[in-house]
């Protein structure tokens, strides 16, 4: 049905948009899982509530949030050419991928976090935990189903909007199904990619939530 | 030797625009060995006050001493160290539910860096005493409240602490759970010799283990002594009304307040309550007695016994009736207004 040269165009898509999704993935987890764990720390009920730096956060996240994606890969080319010194292609597009997620990612951990029952904080700060053990020895470990469904869901948001990077040249899948499909008529080629789209999706989501169920011992 | 000392301890909570006085002015002294009960209703303050006994609850003025330490002195690092001197266990039990048994048991012991090998051997000897060494890889999820009770203690145990603070540690359970729970508590006092709180609105748990009690209401502690003595003579209302009312309102019925009535509170000791005594009293004066409430319970392995008695008008007979009763042993107080 398709030359041997469509075909190694939609592997390479395949390998651009795991290399997107995954790279960016993991960056902004670096970032927004801090950056959660911080929001549940200085939140009213947190360990070390802080009005002022949970204000701060808080705001941070609600902005970044609100600017539609396609807006925000396009406000943050200069800053994506300072980061990786050029604009287009995939390793460009992490950089707004990443700045996109951080702040949903943040929200996601601080929700994740705020299911971790009271009593189980308390009881370990009655057994002499500092607030880096609660942290790190309770409330992540007791959030852990949660906090991995949300990062289930986080992949497959990040999958959907590498899609996007099609309209600042970014490669992979959703790149080429805007290429073929769009502006070529191509809608065979379009189909295939969505296709493709769809099968790395259910995977990951699949993938994620057997992790999560497997490792949730609640029940 | 004095194990806590409470010295004019007050808690305020800023709720809105208002602050609520939750503990006014309490002063209580725990003993080494001692199991202390702390008893109120619910709202009374009871469960603030056993987390100012290891400043979860940092109180608002007085203080709190653990051994010769005082708590409002230490430092965060300080107060850390102490606190895995004061263990705690809770009605909710507050498992780590992610975590297997074992795993349960060796997070104090790894939380102060007992190697890993050491605190399994631990978590072992801990589970042994509080017979669930079969559940070692079970998760809290698959085991029943009293099973999670006794990891909980276990968990409690690790550190050997000198103090165990229960806050409503058998209130989510079924009564024979309940009584197994306290025979580990009683256990765990008598051979390893660690002090026991006993944070609790059930009557019955006080008079099942414990040998002190203090009666706490609106943040006030209004009696505090001997289990026998505050339940043999009850000086506030609070004591009163928790010790008649007893526990689920057992103890019988609503008490019929007879304006007017002289009323008379018998409290039977020793062996007296097995002798028909009213019941000769009644033969002997000829004359019909208004049995307003009774009540028998256990208290402290001894039973004990009380009534409250409407007398008959005849000022005379009255005298004679409360001579007679005195005479074969038996305690007599006059009650005032309600009962």
């Amino acid at each position: 049905m398709f030359d041997s040269q469509v075909i190694s165009m939609l592997l390479e898509g395949i390998r651009d948009t795991l290399y997107m999704t995954i790279v960016s993935t993991l960056v902004a987890y670096v970032l927004g899982l801090p950056l959660g764990i911080c929001l549940k720390v200085t939140s009213k009920d947190g360990l070390k509530p802080n009005k002022a730096v949970y204000a701060l956060l808080d705001f941070i996240c609600n902005i970044v949030r609100s600017i539609p994606f396609l807006i925000l890969l396009i406000l943050l080319i200069p800053f994506t050419r300072l980061v990786v010194g050029k604009s287009y292609g995939s390793t460009a597009t992490i950089v707004p991928l990443v700045v996109c997620a951080a702040p949903y990612i943040a929200r996601m951990v601080e929700s994740s976090l705020n299911e971790v029952d009271p009593g189980v904080i308390e009881a370990a700060k009655s057994m002499g935990a500092s607030n880096w053990d609660i942290v790190t020895k309770v409330m992540l470990v007791e959030a852990r189903t949660s906090l991995i469904i949300g990062a289930t869901i986080t992949t497959g948001n990040i999958l959907g909007y590498s899609a996007m990077s099609g309209t600042v040249g970014g490669g992979g899948l959703g790149d080429i199904a805007v290429r073929y499909g769009y502006y070529r008529w191509q809608t065979d080629i379009m189909i295939i990619t969505v296709i493709l789209l769809i099968i790395l999706f259910q995977i990951i989501q699949n993938v994620g939530m057997k992790i999560a169920g497997n490792l949730d011992k609640r029940k | 030797m004095n194990e806590i000392v409470v010295k004019n301890l007050s808690k305020t909570f800023a709720q809105g625009e208002q602050n609520v006085e939750a503990l006014k002015n309490i002063n209580l002294i725990v003993e080494t060995g001692d199991i202390y009960g702390i008893i109120g209703m619910s709202g009374a303050g009871k469960s603030t006050l056993v987390r100012c006994f290891n400043y979860l609850e940092k109180p608002t003025s007085g203080e709190v001493l653990i051994g010769d330490k005082n708590l409002g002195e230490l430092s965060e690092k300080e107060l850390r160290e102490e606190r895995s001197q004061i263990a705690m266990i809770f009605q909710s039990f507050n498992l780590l539910m992610q975590k297997n048994v074992i795993d349960n048991i060796c997070f104090p012991l790894r939380l102060q860096k007992v190697s890993k090998a050491d605190a399994r051997k631990r978590a072992k000897e801990l589970l042994e005493v509080v017979g669930l060494s079969d559940k070692a890889k079970a998760y809290p999820a698959q085991l029943s409240g009293g099973q999670k009770q006794r990891v909980a203690i276990a968990r409690a145990l690790a550190n050997n602490p000198r103090i165990l603070l229960c806050d409503e540690a058998t209130s989510a359970l079924d009564p024979q759970t309940t009584a197994s729970i306290l025979e580990l508590l009683r256990d765990i006092n008598k051979k390893l010799g660690i002090t026991i709180i006993v944070i609790t609105h059930q009557m019955s748990v006080v008079s099942e283990i414990c040998n002190k009690v203090a009666i706490i209401e609106k943040g006030q502690v209004v009696e505090n002594g001997l289990v026998e003595d505050v339940f043999n003579h009850p000086k506030s209302s609070a004591a009163r009304e928790l010790i008649l009312r007893g526990d689920d309102n057992k103890a019988g019925g609503t008490v019929e307040t007879l304006n007017g009535e002289r009323k008379i509170r018998i409290v039977f000791t020793e062996n007296s309550s097995f002798e028909p005594v009213i019941a000769n009293m009644v033969l002997k004066f000829q004359t019909a007695v208004n049995i307003l409430r009774a009540d028998t319970r256990n208290v402290g392995g001894v039973a004990k016994g009380e009534m409250i008695l409407g007398l008959p008008e005849d000022t005379e007979l009255q005298e004679n009736i409360i001579v007679y009763l005195k005479e074969r042993g038996l305690e007599i107080e006059e009650v005032t207004g309600d009962v």
